[in-house]
């Protein structure tokens, strides 16, 4: 087991393998005796695992789009972010969020540098590189060269704020409308906000 | 409940302590001179939560905006750059 | 990696490290059930763990494991220790379930 820091296990098993993998046998093991222990049914664990499966930056995505489009629905949004988005019928459950609104000059941008706090009601579970090490350890350090990295160069100019996930908050970005977008539907709109847009390590392009 | 002792707008210094176990402010805030720009509410103590204590009594949580230039003397950005972290009221002095 | 005295392994903002590279996979139907336990512990209407708790637990596997451990092995490493201190299972019946799931899911039963 000796693998370098950073190292991304992907535990693909094919079709037939005989080998259990440590950690999957304690998942395995662990459920069944909570079940068996009526902690809770098989039932709520697949309907857990469903839940999660639904969550996915799409509803990030509606949450800007809406904002874009309704100006009365963005300042609530900036105002109580889980309100907001529960207005829209989205599931927040105990998520404390906190909309950082990106303007002319000003980029927001999030991460987590003591474990891998994220939105994960609005975006699902996060990218491997979001948990990673370099990412963790530099955001908050050099972030314009982490967002280099990206492919996003700041100017001089544009206030660069990181948002280091630390507590009870969870933080999504609301990132500028494109310019030219002015015809396009809230459909549409939403069809520009990527993940990484949410995350502020990306800005929405005009298709 | 604690009342908040922090406004925003208000300067306030991270403390210098560095016990073991869990806290859940950051290394490299400790020592390092802020400016309140929330209060975020009030929550159970994580460093209580964390050993399976009840987390009371409760603390007002705020999130502190730090100039990178506080944090990292030799950053390279621009000097408007920020860090904002969330920081539990036990771990802020005032100035 | 730091010798800081006081500060934690997970504990990284600002430390070298070089550049990050965009991986991101698909989490595998084990990784959503870990997921998903935790999910059902932390409920407000079981209460067995808190969030809290999984990150002490996490913080406390040491350096060589936290970093060697991808992030769903470290939580379930993690939650089955607290679970095992709070007495929800013990030690012994979670090391015969392993050794029964694995004798299962390698065909030996």
């Amino acid at each position: 087991m000796a693998e370098p820091p950073d190292h991304n296990h992907d535990h693909h098993h094919p079709e037939g393998a005989v080998r259990l993998d440590y950690y999957e046998a304690m998942q395995l093991a662990v459920a069944e005796l909570l079940i068996e222990k009526g902690i809770f049914s098989a039932d709520d664990m697949r309907r857990e695992v469903e839940a999660m499966q639904a969550r996915t930056p799409a509803k990030g995505a509606a949450v800007v789009a809406r904002a874009w489009t309704d100006p009365a629905f963005k300042a609530a949004l900036l105002k109580n972010g889980t309100a907001a988005c529960e207005s829209l019928g989205i599931e927040m459950g105990p998520t404390h969020l906190v909309v950082v609104e990106n303007t002319p000059g000003v980029h927001n941008a999030v991460v987590c540098t003591l474990c891998s706090c994220y939105p994960r009601m609005l975006l699902g579970p996060p990218p491997d590189w979001y948990k990673s090490r370099p990412y963790r350890s530099r955001m908050v350090r050099e972030p314009r060269a982490v967002l280099a990295e990206f492919g996003l160069r700041l100017p001089d100019s544009t206030v660069l704020r990181v948002h280091d996930s630390t507590a009870d908050m969870r933080y999504l970005v609301l990132p500028e409308r494109p310019a030219g977008t002015t015809s396009l539907s809230e459909g549409a709109l939403a069809a520009l906000v990527t993940r990484d847009c949410m995350i502020g390590v990306a800005v929405p392009k005009a298709p | 409940m604690t009342a908040a002792r922090f406004t925003p707008g208000m300067t306030v210094r991270v403390r210098r302590a560095f016990q073991p176990g869990h806290v859940r402010t950051p290394y490299y805030a400790r020592g390092k001179r802020g400016v309140v720009e929330r209060l975020c509410g009030i929550f159970a103590n994580p460093e209580e939560l964390a050993y399976g204590r009840s987390g009371e009594p409760k603390l007002p949580l705020y999130r502190v905006r730090f100039a990178q230039q506080e944090l990292w003397p030799d950053y390279r950005g621009t000097a408007h750059d920020t860090v904002d972290i969330e920081l539990y009221e036990h771990w802020l002095e005032p100035i | 990696m730091t010798n800081e005295p006081g500060r934690g392994v997970h504990d990284m903002g600002g430390l070298p490290a070089g550049p990050v590279k965009p991986n991101e996979h698909d989490y595998a139907m084990w990784e959503r059930q870990v997921d998903a336990l935790m999910v059902l512990l932390i409920n407000k209407s079981r209460r067995v763990i808190t969030v809290d708790e999984l990150r002490r637990g996490i913080e406390g596997l040491g350096a060589g494991a936290y970093d060697r451990l991808s992030y769903y092995e470290r939580w379930i490493a993690s939650i089955t220790q607290i679970l095992i201190e709070k007495g929800v299972i013990t030690n012994d019946e979670l090391g015969r379930r392993m050794e029964a799931v694995k004798a299962r899911f390698e065909g030996t039963t």
